[in-house]
């Protein structure tokens, strides 16, 4: 498979391809296929949490779960793509996550979200860790099509 | 190929991450520490962080798995220089790394290792 390849449409039809009435005020995706993408999303997290004007703690803590997010859709869904949204509700603005693969699935949702499970021989924090990291945390997985997880950090 | 640089000063071995490591590079830095370890006796390795806006779990499972291999091969690790809001972050994703010694500083971080080779 090229490694730079970006991956062009969306992966598989999920309802967290929306943003539920949220106005997009601008977007970005890349590809997650090396460790090296996993870099590259840092990056562009840490400079859009930037604009966002976000406290460095509150920084961290997305850059953090997106890193964790970004290694699992390279690890379990063996790459997809990651989508970057500064989102506005009309009151606040916060950047959302979208990290997509077209992978197995997950089979049981609550079971991947607690602390210690694992599949990959990972510590098992990745999911259940992310989620504490992030204001909103959503995920749509469906087994042989894919997996999406959608985290939203809002500026308060 | 990328790497780490590791700093011998006595029988201690200095890290100092300055890049945003990608995991590849991480497993290598834990194994050219190990190796380091056993080819210069060296009784302690010093990891600075301080440089580092992120550690996530694999990144800290580096770091744990790196201070358990140096204890087996007769080594302390001390982790420091690690950002206050890396450590907020580190405790709230659940890693709490069980068995590293942390120091505020590098300095501050010798005198531990000093001292615990006099034991």
């Amino acid at each position: 498979m090229n490694m730079n390849q970006a991956p062009v449409a969306v992966l598989f039809n999920s309802r967290l391809l929306t943003t539920g009435g949220r106005e997009i005020q601008h977007s970005a995706t890349l590809p997650l296929r090396s460790d090296e993408h996993v870099v590259s999303v840092r990056k562009l997290v840490r400079e859009q949490a930037l604009e966002l004007k976000l406290s460095l703690v509150e920084q961290t803590k997305l850059v953090t779960a997106a890193s964790e997010l970004a290694r699992n859709t390279i690890k379990y869904g063996g790459g997809g793509m990651v989508l970057a949204q500064m989102l506005s509700d009309g009151v606040r603005r916060g950047l959302r996550l979208v990290f997509a693969d077209d992978g197995p699935g997950i089979v049981d949702i609550e079971q991947a979200l607690r602390d210690g499970f694992t599949s990959g021989g990972g510590l098992g924090l990745g999911l259940g860790g992310a989620k504490r990291l992030v204001d909103e945390f959503d995920i749509d997985s469906r087994g042989g099509e894919g997996t999406a997880v959608a985290i939203i950090k809002w500026k308060k | 190929m990328e790497r780490i640089p590791i700093l011998r000063i006595g029988d201690l071995l200095l890290v100092s991450i300055q890049v945003d490591m990608h995991d590849r590079l991480a497993m290598t830095l834990q194994d050219d520490l190990t190796e380091r370890i056993v080819r210069d006796s060296a009784k302690g390795v010093l990891i600075d962080i301080s440089a580092l806006d992120l550690v996530d779990s694999f990144i800290g499972r580096m770091i744990s798995n790196t201070a358990a291999m140096a204890r087996v091969l007769d080594a302390q690790t001390v982790l420091v220089g690690m950002q206050p809001a890396v450590a907020i972050t580190l405790v709230e994703l659940g890693l709490t790394l069980p068995g590293v010694k942390t120091a505020l500083n590098v300095e501050k971080g010798m005198a531990l290792l000093g001292k615990s080779h006099l034991r």
